[in-house]
């Protein structure tokens, strides 16, 4: 009799434990996206605690020591900075929910640009203004880039860096092709280039990505369309000539075998660092920060890449546009929004937090005072310096006066249109084969379903 | 007071208050919030009642058919999986075949996948469907003379990882229900049918099976469930709730989508009302179906 009771307890808790874990399971897996917390260095006795929310991991570093810069200009002010790291997809739930909720909230968070519509939607955003904060450096930001985290003129978030597309050349493969890089200068020099390399050697030249849209609204805001009506901040107008003339041109690309689609649907996966890695491709139109991801995961290709300007259109004013970006804001409620706000405007606009920009991640910084230092864009020890063949910010400099920004990147409803792009309408154009503008059409009647409008 | 204490006629519904009271406070509540918000616009600090807009928006919108049909056609898929292979192997482990230090190991080894952490399998099992040429499940392919294939790009061949995953996690788990049940057939049965001269497969289907009925009901109606509210796994083998052409979208999917990453969290109640009402709707036919509603005399 007493051993049946055991028994049953027994079974009774091990029915309690697995109905546990099987709640525990299906609620989507807390337990994994516990951040990891970054120990910067010792803060100062009596320092205010500040927490941050970061999502990609050098970035912390960066702020780490602008924390210690902070403190030792202002010692009456010092803070103690706490930076958790969070996966990309992770962190921006995480912070949508508590921005919603009100509860949980850090000081500061990072915020991704195709993200950060969604936290300024409304009459009352849960981000505090940071206009004032910014007067002191705002003459050597580049403007586009303050505009891209600003609504109804207020700025809600400062950027990290410019994100200028640039082309990365293989040059050692397009030497055996028998192509000069440096004669490339229009998209239909690309193309041409691409389809010689393609019949030279079998593979492709460049990428079509089907993972992030990216590329295209380059050559959408060099034909100087838009993805919404009214100049970028209206209704979803994805159908427009000058969209359809780009994916056209990508399209065209595509089928002369210019552009191939890549393992894991775009350049910046870790399939795709390992197929450009291996060769597989000779050119990469991306932003500038692209360039971490050659000195950190294709160490073969150091001292073959070469860095040269974006593909231009004929004529077009713009050269070329920021693409990608983090915006980091203060939520409205945190304990210490004032110091929050003073300390992030030192950490993301000063000369040392953009020259900590570019030395540590690599970065094009938003300050225009640092592209213009030789002392350190041309320093010959820097790691980036020492990986590519040019110099980024020659190639920055000589396209400096043609960045452009594209207002599409700040309509609310960029988060739906860049979702519809890389889920559908990038894999129709690429994969399947559907006519641009069969694609676009019924891409713009889905989304205008999706979105009201 | 002590007459309410000793009550005999309360005493049950005291002791099932705990559970009310949570069902109430995290189910109930959220529930009826979500209806709410479903009729609603809501953003922070703000919610404008909308009527139906967010219902109209629902009827038109593509992707959330998309959403639907794959979450119906899985669920489908998972009963055609889940409900015969467990209940084959259980009969297997029951029977005499093979040595019982055997099946004692197999019957723990089944039940490990179900422990394991979904995150952490569907990874791994990312991994194992990756399109370059050294990835698993194309090394197998390759063996058998087929050339890569893009599994998580095509839309059945990502279906199929999905399943696999599926079988691969929920098999042990549906394999104990079973063998729980066929272990509550009384031998009397078993001993008058083969007096009669059944074989094992007749006994199988005129023993076991009908002995087997109500754990069919209950696997096909978690499976039901669980089928339609499918999304974790979808969000792992896909690294995100992106898929090509929204392949892996399941409702659950979709309203993760707009809610949590569109902020549209109006609309993504109207979604879960939806997702609440079919689950309800399925699940209430099939239960009056098999008569689990009637008195247990009239069974």
């Amino acid at each position: 009799m007493h051993f049946r009771r055991t028994l049953a307890t027994a079974l009774a808790t091990g029915l309690a434990v697995s109905a546990l874990a099987a709640c525990g399971s299906s609620s989507g897996g807390d337990g994994e996206s516990d951040g990891e917390v970054i120990e910067g260095a010792e803060a100062p006795e009596g320092a205010t605690p500040l927490d941050m929310w970061v999502f990609a991991e050098l970035h912390a570093d960066v702020y780490d020591d602008m924390a210690v810069k902070w403190n030792e200009e202002n010692p009456d002010r010092a803070i103690d900075l706490n930076v958790t790291v969070y996966p990309y997809q992770d962190m921006h739930d995480k912070l949508l929910l508590a921005v919603n909720s009100g509860q949980g909230l850090p000081d500061l968070a990072d915020i991704e640009v195709n993200k950060f519509s969604n936290f300024v939607k409304g009459d009352n955003p849960p981000l505090v203004d940071l206009t004032e904060a910014a007067q002191p450096y705002v003459d050597d930001i580049v403007q586009a880039r303050l505009d891209l985290y600003s609504r109804n003129g207020k700025i809600y978030g400062y950027p990290t860096h410019v994100g200028a597309f640039t082309a990365f050349y293989n040059t050692e493969l397009l030497e055996d092709a028998g192509i000069d890089y440096t004669t490339i200068t229009t998209w239909d020099d690309f193309a041409e280039a691409g389809t010689a390399y393609h019949e030279a050697t079998g593979k492709a030249f460049s990428v079509s990505s089907t993972g992030v849209f990216f590329t295209e609204p380059l050559a959408i805001a060099q034909l100087g369309g838009q993805l919404f009506d009214d100049d970028g901040l209206g209704d979803v107008a994805v159908n427009s000539p000058e969209v359809v003339e780009a994916m056209q041109m990508f399209q065209d690309m595509q089928e002369t075998g210019a552009l191939a689609t890549i393992p894991g649907g775009s350049p910046d996966s870790e399939e795709g660092y390992g197929a450009i890695n291996n060769g597989d491709y000779a050119a990469i139109v991306y932003p500038a920060w692209y360039t971490s991801r050659f000195v950190d995961y294709m160490p073969d290709l150091a001292g073959k890449v070469a860095i040269a300007p974006a593909p231009q259109i004929e004529g077009s004013d713009t050269l070329t546009i920021g693409g990608g970006g983090t915006g980091t804001a203060v939520p409205v409620g945190s304990e210490h929004e004032e110091l929050a706000t003073d300390f992030l405007a030192y950490a993301k606009l000063s000369l040392d937090a953009n020259v900590a920009v570019w030395e540590v991640l690599g970065f094009d910084p938003v300050n225009m005072s640092v592209w213009e230092d030789e002392s350190v864009t041309h320093n010959p020890d820097n790691k980036f310096n020492e990986y590519f063949q040019t110099n980024l910010f020659d190639v920055l400099n000589s396209v400096q006066g043609g960045i452009g920004h594209f207002e599409s990147f700040s309509n609310e409803n960029l988060p739906t249109v860049d979702n519809w792009f890389r889920t559908v309408t990038l894999n129709e154009v690429y994969e399947n084969g559907t006519p641009a503008q069969d694609a676009l059409d019924q891409a713009q009647d889905d989304l205008q379903n999706e979105l009201g409008q | 007071m002590k007459s309410v204490l000793y009550s005999q006629r309360l005493a049950p519904y005291f002791f099932i208050l705990p559970f009310l009271l949570t069902l109430l406070v995290f189910w109930l509540v959220p529930v009826g919030r979500s209806v709410v918000m479903s009729f609603q616009e809501v953003l922070y600090g703000q919610s404008t009642f909308i009527g139906l807009d967010n219902y109209e928006r629902l009827w038109r919108d593509q992707v959330f058919w998309t959403a639907l049909a794959n979450s119906i056609r899985y669920m489908v898929l998972t009963l055609l999986l889940l409900v015969p292979i467990p209940m084959v192997l259980a009969a297997i482990i029951n029977s005499r075949i093979g040595s019982s230090r055997i099946k004692g190991f197999f019957k723990a080894s089944l039940f490990v996948p179900a422990l394991t952490s979904v995150v952490v399998a569907g990874i791994v099992f990312r991994l194992m469907f990756s399109e370059t040429e050294s990835g698993l499940m194309n090394q197998v392919v390759a063996f058998f003379g087929f050339g890569p294939v893009r599994w998580l790009r095509e839309d059945l061949t990502g279906l199929f990882a999905l399943l696999l995953l599926a079988l691969w996690r929920w098999a042990g788990v549906n394999t104990m229900y079973f063998l729980a049940g066929i272990q509550a057939i009384p031998n009397d049965y078993y001993e008058a049918a083969s007096l009669d001269g059944a074989g094992k497969v007749q006994q199988f289907l005129h023993v076991t099976l009908p002995g087997l009925k109500p754990t069919i009901v209950y696997v096909t109606t978690i499976s039901v469930y669980g089928g339609l509210a499918m999304f974790l796994e979808s969000f792992m083998l896909y690294a995100g709730n992106n898929s090509p052409n929204n392949q892996g979208l399941t409702i659950v999917g979709y309203l993760y989508r707009k809610g949590i990453q569109e902020n549209d969290l109006g609309f993504a109640s109207a979604v879960g009302v939806v997702l609440l009402v079919l689950v309800l709707a399925i699940n209430l036919t099939q239960l009056t179906a098999t008569g689990t509603f009637k008195k247990e005399s009239a069974r």
